[in-house]
């Protein structure tokens, strides 16, 4: 066999390195917040229609914003739903409006590494927004203890840890340190990356998660099922209603269950009112342009929106997030015939 | 007469200089080790053969990510050997003059560039405007990086040339473009091509310039115009992740990549040791 | 007849240059030259115009302000530049006085074999991955630093203000480190050619009037060789300022100027990685790629000055 040939089979198999089923293949990139359920979802599709690839990326829900924005992504994702400027900057570019497809609920808790305490410490709005804020400096603070009476907290600095790349995670954070505290509001404000008063950045959700497991004495914040996953002991917080809430399905629900939902499903549902509401929790939201020129990939998308909406529920458990509210899934429903082709 | 301050002095400062090559040849081998000692033990087959699996599930590998490494490198080289290489020939043989050592001075800026900058410039010229992340991107980038190296170790070696054998090649009747192939390249060929596989190696570790261009891929990517995986991406991904399966799959993919270095790595070396044996 | 050396090329008519093939050449390797010259134009200019928008917003307010704010939109360059430089730098600070010693060991010292392995063996640092590198910055350097090195830094320099304050393990101290152990190879490869390219004359002549080895070496070999050493350290000062990963996942990301190095801090390459595929307004996304043009500015400087240095000590590069 001459070099010719072994050269050009070379190249045929890295050219088509796929075999079987002619792959309609889709981007998509954004929140890292509900990435695992997202793979999940796209892996089970994969029974449904094995002809199609629906490849995320979790780089984060400005990247999502911006991707789906410029088109360089077929649709994007994003813990925060878009701001107005946002939206006309994505109308100017493209000449059609994006839509907001709410997939799942969420909750960011607060993680903790203290030297000698594993219990469940409870935070205040105000012992929270302080210590981001760089004026409660130590553990033993009495804006800490006063909530936790039982547990011994050690005299040492806090070591704040937070995002270091922009993010949906942040934004739900900071919504809901804005909601609380008025200092919070004028003098941080609630974006996906803000100019943090105190601390340590780590990138994305794995890297606080990392940052607080090797500090001692540390606090940050993840999305609920990274501190899971990892074991994290993380604390309760305190809602409007004045209860100390765990985050789990049954709180995150709660909160969204009193949420009046408009019609383009742009809300925040931090410090919801509702004695068993979660305060941090945040819809996740799926990015889809209004208009989808490709058929095929058309069909695929309002496909996979009513599988999600359907049997996509029912996986959300198992990875704890919580499942949309039944009215919320007969909306979007109806929304999916809002995207449609050229 | 050798005053006992001076011979103290003398001894102390050659053991110093002892002492930091220890040093380095010690941060190495504690660098190599680690890698072997946390890499290789969980290497299985799953790791070349299977695609990455969701978070929380086990048995996932990196099969993808190792073949598109393949891919950007390959498109890498088709772009960076050939521009390097003709540049160096030029700055080596015709290079007198303002334009060559203008083009000499922008190489060496480009060299300066750091990796991430590349990797936004390909985001604009290619990703942009085909409204996509890409293979092809990924492949430009890498190979834009490559071209600093390739046209300096091109044009030093040819340089190391003697002029003798030049002059006696055109004393012989051969134009320059003949002497040139014939003559001036064969002797510094090895080592060119040496330079060549360092560059390639070095290239085969970056990890900025992918993140805009070639995205990442969970499944395989077909042809040059879809995103895809890649090992240096993988392994920042997966070693920034609280996860422990997917650190041992950071660590083994991290040893699977310096291995492949490594091994061009001593190609490059035994080419050129014979080509100096040769010569 | 004539003064000028008549070269064989010039004596054929075009048509028979053409045949032989030197016009061929000559285009062919000039347009690939040309090409190079024209994407490092394009790419500055390409950084030029998405830039815009943070320019005209800052103005040259951009490198002298030190916020870097996206919710409210105001950007800064001066903790990214002050990370770099300062990273870089202190990285400089400890590999040129150790790649310098392994030079002189590896040239004057060790047995031509085990010179050259040896040598061979270090170059092998430069191939491992910047990736890698952060790896083993977080897991194996940090711990030894948090458990070891800094506390001895501190009990015996502790009163310096650069060692001052507490140390989380990631800062700008600890990405220094990296970037040493990065740019070291560069210094002791190119050192080591220079170094073994004095004549050997020059060592015997000094030798001969009764200087011991070291002083040969100190006095007469690396002076002569000078010039290369600078070239070696502005080779590996590029790769320093431009270093992403390693970097950002070590230094702590904190855009923030701060007196001790074992605060943590931020460099431009590592803030452009962590913030661009994220970043969402427009004007954010320029203030990042206006960083880019000014890193790209501080290696123009940097190569400036080396070249300065080259011209105003006279002599030829030693090759």
């Amino acid at each position: 066999m001459n070099r010719l040939t072994i050269c050009a089979a070379v190249a045929t198999i890295f050219a088509s390195a796929v075999p079987g089923v002619a792959q309609i293949s889709l981007t998509g990139a954004g929140a890292t917040f509900p990435e695992p359920i997202y793979t999940k979802w796209f892996q089970e599709y994969r029974k449904v229609r094995s002809d199609v690839q629906i490849n995320y990326q979790g780089i984060g829900s400005g990247g999502g914003i911006r991707g789906v924005t410029e088109g360089t992504v077929d649709f994007g994702a994003s813990d925060g739903p878009m701001s107005d400027e946002q939206l006309k900057a994505f109308h100017d570019k493209r000449g059609f409006g994006v839509l907001h497809f709410p997939t799942v609920l969420g909750a960011v808790v607060p993680v903790y590494n203290i030297a000698g305490v594993s219990a469940e410490l409870d935070f205040t709005p105000e012992a929270l927004s302080g210590i981001f804020l760089g004026k409660i400096t130590k553990w033993d603070d009495p804006a800490i203890a006063k909530a936790n009476p039982k547990v011994k907290l050690p005299s040492a600095d806090i070591i704040v840890v937070h995002r270091s790349d922009a993010s949906g995670t942040t934004y739900v954070w900071c919504d809901y340190l804005s909601k609380v505290s008025d200092e919070w509001k004028t003098r941080v404000g609630k974006s996906t990356a803000v100019n943090w008063p105190v601390g340590l950045g780590g990138s994305k959700n794995e890297g606080v998660a990392g940052q607080v497991k090797q500090s001692t004495n540390s606090i940050g914040y993840v999305e609920l099922i990274y501190a899971m996953q990892n074991k994290m002991t993380f604390g309760r917080v305190r809602n409007s209603s004045g209860t100390f809430l765990k985050a789990d399905l049954a709180s995150v629900t709660a909160a969204a269950a009193g949420v009046e939902m408009p019609d383009d499903f742009r809300v925040s549902i931090t410090n919801a009112s509702g004695k068993s509401a979660y305060p941090i929790a945040s819809f996740t939201w799926l990015l889809i342009p209004e208009q989808i020129e490709d058929k095929q990939k058309l069909a695929v998308i309002t496909g996979f929106l009513k599988w999600m909406l359907g049997p996509g529920q029912k996986l959300t458990s198992a990875l704890e997030y919580a499942p949309l509210p039944k009215p919320v899934v007969a909306k979007e429903e109806k929304a999916i015939a809002k995207v449609h082709g050229k | 007469m050798l005053s006992p301050r001076r011979k103290i002095v003398n001894a102390l400062m050659l053991s110093l200089t002892g002492v930091c090559t220890v040093f380095i040849v010690g941060v190495l081998f504690i660098i190599l080790g680690y890698l072997f000692w946390n890499g290789a033990r969980y290497l299985s087959i799953d790791f070349f053969t299977k695609l990455p699996v969701p978070i929380g599930e086990s048995g996932g590998g990196m099969a993808n990510a190792i073949v598109g490494s393949g891919k950007l490198l390959l498109l890498a080289t088709l772009i960076g050997v050939p521009f390097g290489f003709l540049g160096g020939v030029y700055l080596a043989e015709f290079g007198t003059g303002p334009f060559p050592s203008m083009v000499r001075y922008m190489t060496d800026l480009l060299n300066g560039v750091p990796s991430i900058v590349i990797g936004i410039f390909a985001y604009s010229v290619l990703v942009r405007p085909m409204h996509h992340f890409s293979t092809l991107a990924g492949g430009l980038a890498l190979g834009v990086m490559m071209v600093p190296i390739a046209l300096r170790t091109t044009e030093e070696f040819l340089r190391g040339v003697p002029q003798s054998l030049r002059e006696g090649a055109m004393a012989l009747g051969a134009s320059k473009a003949r002497t040139i192939a014939t003559v001036v390249i064969p002797a510094a060929f090895k080592g060119i091509l040496s330079g060549m596989l360092l560059d390639l190696a070095r290239v085969a570790g970056e990890t900025a310039p992918l993140l805009f261009t070639s995205l990442g891929n969970n499944f395989w990517s077909s042809g040059w115009d879809k995103p895809t995986a890649a090992l240096p991406v993988m392994i920042y991904q997966y070693a920034t992740s609280p996860y422990d399966d997917w650190h041992r799959q950071a660590w083994a993919a991290g040893f699977v990549l310096l291995a492949l270095v490594l091994a061009v790595n001593v190609v490059a070396r035994l080419v050129l040791a014979r080509a100096s044996h040769a010569a | 007849m004539s003064s000028a050396p008549i070269t064989l090329s010039r004596s054929r008519s075009i048509a028979a240059r053409f045949r032989a093939g030197d016009e061929f050449a000559y285009t062919l390797t000039l347009v690939c030259a040309a090409s190079i010259f024209l994407v490092t134009c394009l790419l500055v200019y390409q950084l030029w115009i998405g830039a815009n928008l943070s320019r005209h917003q800052f103005g040259w307010d951009f490198i002298f302000t030190s916020t870097w704010d996206p919710a409210r939109e105001i950007y800064g360059a001066v903790p990214f530049m002050f990370g770099t430089v300062v990273t870089a730098t202190v990285a400089l600070f400890i590999s040129v006085p150790i790649g310098l010693g392994a030079a002189i060991f590896l040239s004057e010292m060790a047995l031509p074999s085990i010179s050259d392995t040896l040598t061979f063996l270090i170059e092998l640092l430069a191939a491992v991955p910047s990736v890698i590198y952060g790896l083993l910055g977080i897991f194996l350097l940090v711990p030894v630093l948090e458990k070891t090195v800094v506390p001895l830094l501190k009990s015996t320099l502790g009163f310096l203000p650069i060692f001052s304050g507490a140390f989380y393990g990631v800062s700008l101290f600890s990405a220094s480190i990296v970037l040493s152990i990065m740019i070291v190879p560069f210094i002791i490869s190119v050192s080591r050619e220079v170094l073994l390219a004095v004549p050997v004359d020059q060592r015997e002549a000094a030798l001969s009037l009764g200087a011991t080895k070291w002083e040969t070496t100190s006095q007469v070999v690396v002076p002569y060789a000078k010039r290369g050493i600078y070239g070696s350290i502005f080779l590996a000062l590029a790769r320093a300022l431009g270093e992403t990963m390693a970097v950002t996942m070590v230094v702590g990301n904190v855009p923030k100027v701060q007196a001790s190095l074992l605060a943590p801090g931020d460099s431009i390459a590592s803030v452009i990685a962590n913030q661009f595929t994220e970043a969402t307004s427009d004007l954010y996304v320029s203030a990042l790629i206006e960083l880019g043009l000014v890193l790209f500015a501080i290696t123009i400087i940097i190569n400036g000055l080396a070249r300065l240095l080259i011209l105003t000590t006279g002599a030829k590069v030693a090759k």
